[in-house]
């Protein structure tokens, strides 16, 4: 094999250069699916049907399960808003813990929502 | 590969060409990845120091007559603002906890004290919306959609104004010019709406506005926040 001439390599070099500065992370942080349209079917058309909004956003959870970008924030906070509303406690509290977990930044507002639920659970059976 | 071609313009040709093409090159990667920096002073020093990692998105006030206005223009911050890198508190679920606190409407909403929210939703900043513009404007021919928005983050722990901004989109900026990137495709989108579909459309061009007044990008647009900072770094 003939050694590749100065300019060649150069050539490669600059070429490589050029990719590896240029290049940025993934083009989102998230994975978002379709969680922005859940949202707005919630937001805008008072709800929606929750259990099919519920399906759609757990597909999507496993599909992105082995990836590396991770669920967008409040995707499973929204969740545990559609089991609430279905009136799947358990899952919803799973949910919120979830939220938890991936996002510290919840916590407050989980516990928040995890303590009142639990309330309104002991209050139901006295 | 024993048997390499011989090159027209022989072997020292092809070194000249190729140093010539690394000077190419070299000015593509310097010209191609600068990044023009002549802000002359920080427009958010405020915004800078408080280094704010979560934000509550209120309800939007609706200065205009469409109702679906800020449904909208709610579900559409929080892309624009979890892509910045800053922690979006789940909007549809905080809409609930607010309604079932008796906050019924977006004023009431904003007038709620910083340091209640705070304590419910555990944010460190509030985003403070209101709608200019929302929906179709007709002309002779055709009718476009607009959308204006108006923001304000407020830093919770404090009460200081960390940042303001206005951004809109409307569907007619395709005519006349031609952008490029993310917007320019979302902007085609828009235009190869089926045009009947009124509501579709309004959603979309909010989504652009949107994407401009929370995109942390330019000169006066908020800075990046943590998660986005954290991924730079791990790509390192």
């Amino acid at each position: 094999m003939t050694r590749p001439a100065w300019g060649q390599r150069g050539l490669l070099l600059a070429a490589a250069l050029m990719l590896g500065a240029c290049a940025s992370p993934p083009t989102t942080l998230y994975d978002w699916g379709p969680y922005p349209q859940a949202l707005l079917k919630h937001l805008r058309e008072s709800g929606g049907d929750a259990a099919r909004q519920a399906a759609l956003l757990e597909e999507q959870l496993q599909r992105a399960g082995g990836a590396a970008r991770a669920a967008p924030p409040g995707l499973h906070a929204h969740l545990a808003l559609l089991h609430t509303q279905l009136g799947n406690e358990a899952v919803a509290l799973r949910h919120l813990q979830a939220e938890k977990a991936l996002y510290p930044e919840s916590a407050a507002y989980m516990d928040f929502l995890m303590n009142n639920a639990r309330r309104a659970a002991r209050e139901a059976r006295p | 590969m024993t048997h390499a071609l011989p090159h027209p313009a022989g072997p020292r040709g092809l070194a000249r060409r190729g140093a010539l093409a690394l000077l190419v090159l070299l000015a593509g990667v310097l010209g191609g990845c600068a990044t023009v920096d002549k802000a002359p002073a920080d427009p958010w020093p405020a915004l800078r120091e408080a280094r704010p990692a979560s934000v509550l998105v209120l309800p939007p006030i609706n200065n205009t007559p469409d109702v679906e206005a800020p449904g909208s223009v709610m579900a559409q911050a929080v892309y624009p603002l979890a892509e910045a890198g800053y922690y979006v508190l789940p909007v549809a679920l905080v809409n609930e906890t607010l309604r079932s606190n008796g906050v019924q409407t977006p004023a009431d909403a904003h007038q709620v004290p910083i340091q209640r929210l705070r304590e419910v939703f555990g944010a460190d900043a509030a985003l403070y919306l209101e709608v200019r513009k929302f929906g179709s404007v007709y002309r002779v021919i055709s009718s476009d959609s607009e959308v204006a928005v108006d923001a304000r983050l407020v830093d919770l722990r404090d009460g200081r104004v960390l940042w303001t901004g206005s951004a809109s989109a409307s569907s007619a900026e395709q005519r006349g010019q031609q952008q490029g990137g993310i917007l320019g495709a979302l902007l085609q989108a828009v235009i190869e709406q089926v045009a009947s579909n009124f509501s579709e459309r309004n959603h979309q061009v909010a989504g652009i506005a949107m994407r401009r007044l929370l995109g942390a990008q330019g000169p006066r647009g908020l800075l990046p926040g943590p998660r986005a900072l954290a991924a730079t770094a791990a790509t390192r």
